[in-house]
């Protein structure tokens, strides 16, 4: 890996990390307070107010969408610019494309939240952006795979690092599911209908929205963590052959599990099924990623004493696990008839996308952040803190959405001793109240630490702007 | 001995082998679902005519509705095979249902109850004042209040516009004469009279006229469409004239 001297800025292009960065930080904030807003609304629905624009049908797709593309797409962007640059020992292919992806990208998240709340939407879920911004994607996504590929190209090193394997896969992935999931006739500027309809439909949309999860929120994740978890811990990757072999079958088997979202729906028997099989086969690929990043920790777990960086990360190692042992269950079609469309799938997704996408990306940026400014990170203490707040708002919120989840779907099946059902689904909808009530609470405490983290970043940031550069270089490892 | 090292040095080797092993479970499990028939059910009368049939022009505009406020994200469309839900919501959904639905909107999550036979069960005043204040109507609902759709005049001047982009995605939706007399013997004459592109706006402003779905006759508002759209939903198969059995085999 690189070692060459911190803050060469002719040698590497920062400026780009740098905003990618900041960005990432904004979004993160915005994004869980949408979240927050939304989930509160669930639990006192007078929060809608009558207006339009922030109902919750129309919220859901701008916090789904600051999230996933602006918090974790910015963070996407910083680390696989950084790593790449890194690994390769060599400058981004072009700084202007680089820079083009970023106002492009930030371009694309506002617009797609403006966009929601006017209702301007396709329907389809995590893409409900409308054809003209689902064009800009694509050219940004042509730029930053002709920025990425083209950096690679000019490496110094003969070998391509791991973590690149990945952010290579979720390039490449990200172009194929875009562009069939969202292929449309418009109508207007504003309005387009879908090309495919009903079972076909169905099947496109799931195998793109499940692979946004297996390949943006997950292959891309993991390539944040091949790069950041040894550099944390000072100790290389446990093992390369586990890592060839996590790596190609995670990224082909994650392709055929999409239809497990559409288990006992109208779709061929046989498609659901495959999708079943490959979900539970997917557990080992997972798994490989997770014991390859949690034994690297070996030899360096004292540091877990006093590194709450480190912390951050072996915690979203270990949710990273549970939730996809927690997914190949739920694909089980037995299971998936209680679990589906009940909170549980929330839960789910929020244990992965909590636990594991921002606990990582947390992590990662703390370690990113003072070699970007060339300092220290203003407060450890703060740090700490936020580990604790992140780690307490994972955990009741998904302990609220697994109780909602099961009650619902026991409920909705519950029979008297006459065989009628028991609940009408109003009553199953009053019971869900203290654990709405217990969630949102959940992510407010989750949020309350994103705030802390954008403070100290921000005093961070400030702090380096006041002492010259290098001065504070020797604590940079 | 296989040695990964050389893919890890050529780019080009890597980019090609990652593009193939990511394509391979789209194509098997998508692609054949548009060239095997029994993917959807040909839903027949006895004399003929098929049940399931696109959506006549208001009612399209109220399911542009319906997507504009999200619905979708707290109500299914989709009724799974169990005893559960026959009772709850009545006869699993078919495919054939939503052959014309652009985007499909089987949904993820039902925070409010399923709606894909939805159709016929509560009167139009109900919807209306349920979707105006849904408390009013169930007290335990965590539904947001609709009221803007009283007051909004439904937009009819794009309407023959999106009729023709659903046409090109295959919807039938007709605007020569021949399309025309192919929907009378496909749908029956009402049918297709609704279907016709060039008579949308006539057509949407005569069956909001009749209906009378939002209780005032004397304009078009999106409640209009909107309660016109979730009055046919699930409504177009009729059971009672089928073969259950004859399911079985597409499932």
């Amino acid at each position: 890996m690189a070692s060459v001297a911190i803050g060469s800025g002719e040698q590497y292009n920062y400026d780009v990390v740098r905003k990618f960065t900041i960005m990432a930080l904004i979004w993160g904030a915005v994004g869980m307070l949408v979240g927050v807003f939304i989930a509160s609304e669930l639990a006192w629905p007078f929060l809608n107010f009558d207006i339009p624009y922030i109902t919750f049908g129309r919220l859901r797709p701008v916090h789904t969408g600051a999230v996933i593309f602006g918090f974790g797409g910015s963070a996407l962007f910083a680390t696989s610019y950084y790593v790449v640059q890194r690994t390769c020992q060599t400058r981004l292919l072009s700084d202007g494309m680089a820079s083009f992806t970023f106002w492009g990208w930030q371009a694309i998240i506002v617009l797609a939240a403006l966009g929601d709340v006017m209702g301007y939407t396709q329907g389809r879920e995590y893409a409900e952006m409308e054809w003209p911004i689902d064009l800009l994607i694509a050219v940004v996504w042509v730029a930053y795979a002709i920025v990425y590929i083209g950096t690679v190209m000019k490496r110094k090193e003969p070998h391509i690092y791991v973590a690149n394997w990945f952010y290579l896969g979720f390039i490449l992935a990200t172009a194929l599911l875009h562009i069939f999931n969202n292929l449309a006739i418009p109508v207007s500027l504003t309005q387009s209908y879908p090309l495919f309809a009903g079972a076909q439909d169905a099947m496109t949309q799931w195998w793109y929205g499940h692979n946004a999860v297996g390949f943006f929120l997950t292959a891309a994740f993991l390539g944040m963590m091949y790069y950041f978890v040894p550099k944390q811990a000072g100790r290389p990757i446990y093992s390369y052959r586990l890592s060839i072999v996590h790596f190609w079958a995670l990224i082909f088997m994650y392709m055929w599990a999409g239809s497990h979202h559409l288990h006992w729906t109208a779709i061929p028997d046989w498609t659901s099924t495959l999708a079943a099989t490959f979900s539970i086969m997917l557990l080992m690929p997972s798994w490989g990623g997770m014991i390859n990043g949690i034994m690297t920790m070996s030899g360096a777990w004292d540091k877990l004493r006093t590194d709450p960086i480190l912390r951050f990360m072996i915690v979203a190692l270990s949710f990273y696990g549970m939730s996809t042992f927690e997914g190949p269950m739920m694909s089980l079609k037995d299971v998936n008839a209680l679990s589906h469309y009940t909170d549980w799938t929330i839960g789910h997704v929020h244990s992965g996308a909590l636990g594991w996408v921002a606990m990582i990306t947390f992590g990662s940026l703390y370690h990113l952040l003072p070699k970007l400014w060339d300092t220290k990170m203003y407060s450890v203490k703060l740090i700490n803190a936020h580990f604790w707040l992140a780690t307490i708002g994972t955990l009741l919120y998904i302990t609220a959405m697994w109780i909602s989840g099961i009650m619902q779907g026991l409920m909705w099946r519950a029979y008297d001793d006459f065989g009628n059902l028991q609940y009408s689904f109003a009553e199953s909808v009053a019971a869900m109240h203290p654990y709405y009530a217990m969630r949102a609470l959940g992510g407010l405490v989750f949020l309350a630490g994103m705030v802390l983290m954008l403070f100290n970043c921000y005093m961070t940031i400030r702090q380096a702007k006041r002492v010259p550069a290098g001065g504070l270089a020797a604590s940079a490892a | 001995m296989f040695d990964h090292g050389k893919i890890e040095r050529n780019l080009g080797l890597m980019l090609v082998l990652t593009m193939f092993t990511i394509s391979i479970g789209g194509l098997v499990e998508i692609v054949p679902l548009f060239f095997i028939k029994g993917t959807v059910e040909d839903v027949k009368t006895p004399e003929g005519i098929g049940m399931v049939r696109p959506y006549s022009p208001l009612e399209q505009r109220g399911r542009d509705i319906y997507i504009r406020e999200g619905c979708y994200l707290c109500h299914s469309q989709m009724i799974r095979p169990f005893r559960d839900e026959a009772l709850r919501y009545g006869h699993y959904s078919l495919a054939a249902e939503s052959q014309y639905d652009h985007p499909f909107q089987w949904g993820s999550k039902r925070t409010g109850p399923d709606l894909a036979r939805v159709g016929k069960k509560y009167s139009n005043e109900w919807q209306v004042q349920h979707l105006i204040a849904p408390r009013s109507m169930v007290p335990e609902s965590v539904m947001p209040n609709y009221p803007w759709l009283l007051t909004t005049p439904l937009d009819t001047s794009d309407v023959a516009d999106r009729m023709a982009a659903l046409r090109m995605t295959g919807v039938p939706y007709s605007i020569s004469k021949a399309e025309y007399d192919n929907n009378v013997k496909e749908f029956g004459a009402d049918v297709a009279k609704q279907l016709h592109i060039p008579d949308a706006k006539k057509d949407l402003i005569e069956q909001a006229q009749s209906g009378n779905y939002d209780g005032d006759a004397s304009n078009v508002t999106e409640m209009d469409a909107l309660v016109a759209y979730l009055q046919v939903l699930g409504t177009m198969v009729d059971f009672g004239k089928l073969d259950n059995d004859s399911f079985v085999k597409f499932r």
